[in-house]
């Protein structure tokens, strides 16, 4: 890839210009620009219903755009199916829609793009290079499998993930979307898969990390996206924008502080509350029904 | 955690919690191990008990009856890695018999043609038994009990009407007649023992399935459409067009079955066949089918349909009383299942 090295100018892999969506008459999205370029990260954050779906499903071609223009290299389309995306190098890898997990891992690792030798009705599997090619790019990857014929569904989430991702890097992607790839894992688990989507990165790619986790996103982003009930609150490089700042956007800033001030409040009310359950025991409500069972008696 | 993460490849490290799976492990894993630990213990105990089932006779019995099952077992067995249940199959092969000698016998057409025409109505049957599982979504149970019980009244009903009879006439003096029973009844007599044609298409069937599934992208796509049809689709499986097709093979190989018997006998009831759905389902579950889908084998199946053969006719061999075959069938109904569990317990997604 020739534009991974240049600087400024180079074209986006992808580009969007004031996107926006519409289901009905609710408003999914609007106004959201984002750009990715080869060998960076953009990171797309919000949290729940901000709209994160929606706009991966408007970049892997799941839905179409209402307003504004998505570009791939310059030239703007409107992808009728997922199939279209990948044609042009979009992949995208959903959190659960990866793979099948009673299948082997290289039977995961191709399928859908099947190696085939022999002709006609003597056209088989080329097993063995399937095999192969799936240990080698996943030791490529860093991961080392003690078995690539052991079922998928015996690796760990992480590991899924990344073979996921080693997937859409072999298969010619440009451009990997990543939904949530760390929402269910474990903090040593995501860090694995953080691992991942550098190295994807310093292949060239270009990343759309979708995430609500600041702490994740910041350290291997470039871009990032903030996304607020349908829109963006906040398009910055990194070097505009620091951890701090990233994680009280993420969180609404104004809002997070109402709230640690309410859970406070909810916090020490409830010590008031401990301190004296005896004492209370005679005039509380909750023991009421209780003495009345007594007197039942 | 810093802000730049280390870029490196980390040396690959062997995960010190992981132990080297046991051989016996590995090996009971295979879907069709089970069924063969199965077979081999049901061989002994009658080949121990009974006399007469050791002989090379009672041997071709035993695979005839073993292929009568096996045949349309190979296409549940199919179908239901592949997601999918067929509850029509035991009706189907009695409706294929009864289209190929009634349309031939009543337009005194030559008997290929009844049995060209009876294939295509077989391959329409299990293509609407697809299309209908696919484009609404009820599941493929009761779709298919439904046409269960549709063909059940279609062949009685429309056999009275022609006939005004329970069976369909008497075919063998009818033109292609001979050559049909070449194809799909013969019969060789090699050293007393009664070697029937049905038995060797049954080994090729199963080989040919084998083959499909484990070297083929189409059998790729049949484990993945049934253990994950989503993930399937999301990576470009045409997960509509494999499970049409499936429904479609179960019903060619119903079909060549329904052949078999025609061409065995002569001449069908109008009422048989039911109930034989569920011994083709038993014989692919005990060969480790997954009724949720997903993971089996043919030769499991065929296994299954073995064992099958092997209790009936050890039964009679052994002199006991027939009433026992229905415990035997329940109990190793039973067993296969448990191991099946135990088989996906160890392959269930880990998180």
């Amino acid at each position: 890839m020739s534009d991974t090295t240049a600087t400024g100018t180079r074209t986006p892999l992808l580009r969007l210009t004031g996107c926006a969506k519409h289901y009905g008459n609710i408003i999914a999205l609007t106004g959201v620009d984002l750009e990715v370029c080869a060998g960076e990260v953009t990171c797309v954050l919000g949290d729940n219903g901000a709209g994160k779906s929606t706009l991966i499903k408007i970049i892997s071609g799941m839905h179409q755009h209402d307003a504004g223009t998505y570009e791939v290299e310059g030239e703007p389309v409107r992808f009728a199916s997922p199939r279209d995306a990948l044609d042009r190098g979009i992949a995208t890898v959903y959190q659960d829609l990866a793979v099948v997990p009673l299948m082997p891992v290289w039977r995961n690792f191709f399928l859908g793009s099947e190696k085939r030798k022999g002709f006609g009705p003597f056209s088989r599997l080329d097993v063995d290079l399937m095999r192969r090619t799936t240990k080698s790019e996943l030791a490529a990857m860093g991961i080392d499998l003690r078995d690539v014929d052991q079922p998928i569904g015996t690796l760990s989430g992480g590991e899924r993930q990344c073979v996921a991702i080693a997937r859409a890097v072999y298969f010619g992607a440009k451009v990997l979307i990543l939904d949530e790839p760390t929402a269910a894992l474990g903090v040593k688990q995501a860090g694995v898969v953080l691992r991942y989507i550098v190295q994807a990165r310093e292949r060239g790619l270009g990343v759309v990390f979708i995430t609500h986790n600041p702490h994740h996103a910041y350290p291997i982003g470039d871009r990032f996206l903030i996304l607020n009930r349908g829109r963006s609150i906040g398009y910055h490089t990194k070097d505009e924008i620091t951890r701090e700042e990233l994680t009280s956007l993420m969180a609404g800033g104004a809002e997070l502080e109402q709230l640690s001030h309410e859970l406070e409040q909810a916090a020490t009310a409830a010590a008031n509350g401990a301190a004296s359950p005896s004492d209370a025991a005679g005039t509380t409500g909750r023991t009421a029904p209780a003495a009345e069972k007594e007197e039942a008696k | 955690m810093s802000d730049t993460l280390d870029v490196g490849v980390r040396p690959p490290t062997r995960d010190e919690r992981l132990t080297e799976q046991s051989l016996p492990a590995r090996i009971l894993v295979r879907p069709e191990v089970g069924a063969l630990v199965g077979a081999i213990g049901v061989y002994i105990l009658f080949f121990a008990v009974a006399e007469p089932f050791r002989g090379l006779d009672a041997l071709a019995t035993i695979l005839y009856a073993g292929s009568t099952l096996g045949i349309p077992a190979v296409g549940v067995a199919l179908l239901m890695i592949g997601g999918e249940f067929d509850l029509s199959t035991g009706v189907a092969v009695t409706s294929s018999a009864l289209v190929a000698s009634m349309f031939s016998f009543q337009l005194t057409a030559n008997l290929w043609v009844g049995i060209a025409v009876s294939l295509l109505v077989a391959l329409c049957i299990g293509w609407l038994n697809g299309y209908l599982v696919i484009r609404t979504g009820i599941p493929s149970f009761l779709v298919t009990l439904a046409m269960f019980l549709m063909l059940q009244g279609l062949n009685l009903a429309v056999t009275k009407i022609i006939t005004g009879n329970v069976a369909s006439p008497n075919i063998s003096d009818m033109e292609g007649f001979d050559s049909a029973r070449k194809i799909f009844a013969q019969e060789w007599s090699i050293g007393g023992a009664n070697l029937r044609i049905s038995v060797l298409w049954w080994l090729l069937f199963v080989a040919l399935a084998t083959w499909v599934l484990l070297r083929t992208r189409i059998g790729n796509w049949i484990f993945a459409v049934g253990g994950a049809a989503h993930s399937a689709r999301g990576v470009g499986v045409p997960v509509n067009r494999v499970k049409i097709g499936l429904f479609m093979t179960v019903s060619a190989l119903t079909w060549f079955t329904g052949m078999n018997l025609l061409f065995s006998f002569n001449s069908v009831q109008s009422g048989e066949g039911v109930g034989n759905e569920f011994l083709y389902i038993i014989a692919a579950v005990i060969g480790g089918c997954l009724l949720t889908g997903g993971h089996g084998s043919a030769v499991g199946a065929a296994i299954g349909a073995f064992i099958f053969g092997m209790t009936t006719q050890g039964i009679v061999y052994a002199g006991w009383n027939p009433d026992w075959f229905k415990f035997f069938l329940g109990a190793m109904l039973l067993a296969a299942t448990l191991l099946n569990l135990w088989v996906r317990r160890r392959t269930e997604v880990t998180e």
